[in-house]
């Protein structure tokens, strides 16, 4: 059932911007601001969002992380790191992986 | 004369003539309606309805653009737990699960679980949920919520400590049901206040309150403080699914800053949960398995359309199995969850599911 829902309604995740809304809503934004917000932030349009096409290229370009397994793009926390960057938003885990490693960097 | 296939409640299939599709949206809208004392769908949003449910395709959806956020419950549990969960018996780590819901089935955001999915059971394993999570965020890009269900009926007698108020109640002992619903509540909000910290300490996106309200108005209560305390003490993101459409009164007397909790319905739920610092809400509107999809689907969609026109954070309609229109089923139609899905955001207005 979770994947009727993910194909028929939801915005793609890290195959689109999907992830990148979801942090927008996380902050209490409803869907449109949080969608305009992503779109400003990428330099889209709103309806790129969950172009999948626009945005693999896209994502790859930021190197915010991809959907497919290629060897030297951003992964997992390293991805966080970017995204917390380009959205200018603090991302929990990023925030503590920083106190933890500060001074070691 | 041509006839519409679709479902009953229960998912069981039924065929109406298009006359009496059209009569299971009025109805099952103006029964939302009547019940919530809220505006019932106008013409052109049953005709979306009657259009949704009358495609004959197998499965449909929102239109290009329209897509929404989607939030999950318990995890990846569908894969590793089994039938009670609607589990396939896949023998998959909680870390595994989160990796394919991601990069597999593309959702928007995770949770990390306990696959016996309430706060209390986690609570003494917090050390390897909190490990867990930790493990997760490194791997992952989408935020991750950790989630499990207030669930205050484990705290009364034969499960937990307190007397049940079950127990109490066909025995004419109200005030004494009363007070041990305040005692189970205080212990479950500062369970749920413990593992969320740990969760913030974590490093986690946020934390997700599933089928908040199931034991009535004093979990509820129990939810509302929790929020309150970790929204002041932590940056989680904190999301509220309630269990259905009306908060049931087994107290009938308590309150959250001046509004009775027993009775509210999910475009009052919202104003309360908003209040108590929560960043999405998730309605839900149980199915009735003798009737059919068309008037759950319906009758859900007038719930969160209303509450959708008043809330100022985030809508998350709930859409698992029994509830937002989706069958009363282990084994989901499809033909029912898209259309319910795709009810649910265009007319709805959710901002996800």
């Amino acid at each position: 059932m979770s994947i009727c829902h993910a194909l028929a309604s939801g915005m793609g995740g890290i195959k689109t911007a999907g992830d990148l809304v979801a942090r927008m809503q996380l902050r209490k934004m409803r869907l449109a601001e949080a969608k305009r917000y992503v779109a400003d932030a990428l330099g889209v349009g709103v309806r790129d969002l969950t172009d999948s096409t626009v945005m693999r290229a896209l994502r790859e370009e930021l190197d915010i992380g991809v959907i497919t397994a290629v060897p030297g793009s951003a992964k997992g926390i390293e991805a966080k790191l970017r995204i917390a960057d380009l959205l200018g938003v603090p991302i929990n885990s990023v925030e503590r992986l920083r106190e933890r490693a500060s001074g070691s960097l | 004369m041509a006839t519409i296939l679709t479902r009953m409640g229960d998912g069981h299939s039924v065929e109406l003539t298009p006359d009496q599709l059209r009569r299971e949206v009025v109805e099952g809208s103006e029964d939302a309606a009547r019940r919530a004392r809220i505006p019932a769908l106008d013409e052109n949003e049953v005709d979306y309805l009657v259009d949704l449910f009358a495609y004959p395709g197998r499965i449909t959806g929102v239109e290009r653009g329209r897509e929404v956020v989607l939030t999950k419950d318990g995890c990846a549990n569908t894969l590793y737990s089994g039938q009670m969960s609607s589990g396939v018996g896949i023998p998959l780590a909680r870390e595994q699960g989160v990796r394919i819901f991601e990069r597999a089935f593309c959702f928007d955001t995770m949770e990390v679980a306990h696959p016996d999915y309430s706060f209390k059971p986690a609570k003494p394993l917090i050390a390897l949920e909190r490990t867990t999570m930790e493990q997760a965020l490194l791997d992952t890009i989408v935020p991750l919520f950790y989630g499990a269900m207030p669930n205050m009926g484990l705290y009364f007698r034969p499960d937990g400590p307190y007397r049940n108020p079950a127990d109490l109640l066909p025995k004419g002992l109200i005030a004494e049901a009363r007070e041990t619903q305040v005692g189970a509540a205080a212990a479950l909000r500062d369970d749920m206040v413990m593992v969320g910290t740990e969760m913030a300490a974590a490093g986690a996106d946020g934390i997700d309150f599933d089928t908040t309200a199931s034991a009535g108005d004093a979990e509820f209560l129990a939810t509302l403080e929790a929020i309150e305390r970790l929204a002041d003490t932590t940056d989680l993101a904190i999301e509220v699914g309630m269990a259905t459409e009306l908060v049931l009164g087994f107290h009938g007397e308590l309150e959250y800053k001046g509004t009775r909790l027993a009775g509210l319905w999910p475009h009052q739920q919202v104003k309360v949960v908003e209040q108590a610092g929560a960043h999405i809400f998730g309605p839900v509107a149980t199915t009735r398995t003798d009737r059919t999809a068309p008037w759950n689907v319906a009758r859900a969609t007038t719930f969160v359309r209303e509450c959708s026109r008043v809330a100022e954070i985030p809508v998350h309609a709930n859409v698992g199995m029994g509830v937002g229109g989706i069958s009363m089923a282990e084994v989901q139609p499809s033909d029912v969850a898209t259309r319910a899905g795709a009810a649910l955001v265009e007319i709805g207005g959710a901002d996800g599911l």
